[in-house]
């Protein structure tokens, strides 16, 4: 209990059941594998390289509970920005 | 007639599925429907003692599926309650002597003949479920404010869906003001925001449900007790009427009793 607790910074049960409800549906919820999520990753990636350069093993990929909905939530450390080629200039 | 088939769910046991089949099933007999309770815990049944028609058990539902005996040859009427009847199930048999597709064609037959067609579903989300699901309409989710129970109901809502049943609406059993007020047990509404479903009814915990249960009478014979009086409400929001929803989570003089006082006796 301790943990929950000091996490959300709540004493009565009733809240902290709240928390940990909403939390367990999340994961019950996301019918996405770990697996699911690493070939997501690798697609991404794949695009993302046609834009820009990025940092792939710095890359984080995560369900994340934003209050009633979840959200897909990336960080993509990018290097170097690729020069555009203006259009007509092929 | 063209009866609206529903069934009444949980995911997790022992939240008041049968307790809630039983009572709304007297209710809407009691309001002048024609109505059928149907035990779909095959090897578990618990209808006919909360009902309290036990002792007058001939046919199953099994032995109709298996042609021992016609569909109405299974019908127990309630002596108490006008048009209230129930169809008992087999105590000495598995989930898998009921198929999904037997238990379409027995609900078709029960349409016929009823305004309501109740199902009192087993617990789990393996085929018992998925058979007593199968020829209903609508569903009644019933979970306890706990996060075990809302946890499973959230997994029932989900398979319900994928099954089309439509509505598909929520009743909080088991609650407790005291509890609720003090900020020690999930409220309605902090239910309502994870499961994101429409609410027909909530029941506070009440002692009366276990001694109407030892006595084998619906609650809503007896005298008005805050559950009978909760499932009486339930039973006429599933009629369509407009009936506002206690105050669970009062805070003034006599907490909820008074309330349900008042609004009997008017004072
Ligand atoms: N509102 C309530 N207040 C007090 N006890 C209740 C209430 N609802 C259900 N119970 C009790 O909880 C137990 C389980 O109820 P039951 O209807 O058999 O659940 P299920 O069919 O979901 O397994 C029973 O002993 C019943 O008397
Ligand atoms: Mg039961």
């Amino acid at each position: 209990m301790g943990f929950f607790t000091n996490l959300f910074g709540i004493h009565n049960s009733g809240q902290i059941a709240k928390n940990r409800l909403q939390l367990v549906l999340l994961h019950d919820r996301s019918d996405i594998s770990p697996e699911m999520l690493e070939n997501l990753k690798k697609d991404i990636i794949a695009v993302i390289k046609n834009y820009v350069e990025i940092d792939e093993k710095r890359i984080e990929l995560d369900l994340e509970r934003e209050d009633s909905s979840v959200a897909l939530v990336a960080n993509i450390p990018v290097m170097t920005v690729r020069r555009q080629r203006r259009r007509g200039e092929q | 007639m063209t009866a609206r088939v529903i069934v009444v769910t949980s995911g997790k046991g022992g939240v008041g599925k049968t307790t809630a089949t039983a009572n709304l099933a007297a209710a809407l007999a009691n309001m002048g429907k024609r109505v059928v309770a149907v035990d779909g815990d095959v090897g578990l049944r618990n209808l006919d003692v909360i009902m309290g028609l036990e002792n007058r058990i001939v046919y199953t539902l099994i032995d109709a599926l298996e042609g021992t005996c016609r569909l109405n040859q299974t019908f127990i009427r309630d002596k108490r309650i006008e048009n209230l009847f129930m169809i008992p199930t087999a105590q000495s048999r598995t989930k898998d002597a009921v198929t999904a597709e037997q238990m379409i064609e027995v609900c078709g037959e029960l349409r016929k003949e009823f305004d309501y067609v109740l199902i009192d579903s087993p617990a789990g989300i393996e085929a018992g479920f998925r058979n007593s699901a199968a020829g209903a309409d609508e569903a009644l989710v019933v979970t306890t404010p706990e996060v075990s129970a809302v946890r499973d109901a959230d997994r029932i809502i989900g398979l319900l869906e994928s099954m089309d049943k439509s509505p598909i609406r929520l009743i909080v059993n088991r609650i407790r003001p005291h509890m609720v007020k003090k900020g020690d047990m999930l409220g309605v509404s902090d239910v309502l925001d994870i499961l994101a479903i429409d609410l027909i009814g909530m029941v506070p915990d009440d002692e009366a449900v276990v001694t109407s249960s030892n006595k084998g009478e619906p609650l809503v014979l007896s005298q008005s007790t805050p559950a009978g009086i909760a499932f009486r409400n339930i039973a006429s929001r599933i009629e369509g009427k407009d009936v506002p929803f206690m105050n669970l989570d009062a805070t003034d003089s006599g907490g909820l009793f008074g309330i349900i006082r008042r609004a009997i006796l008017g004072h």
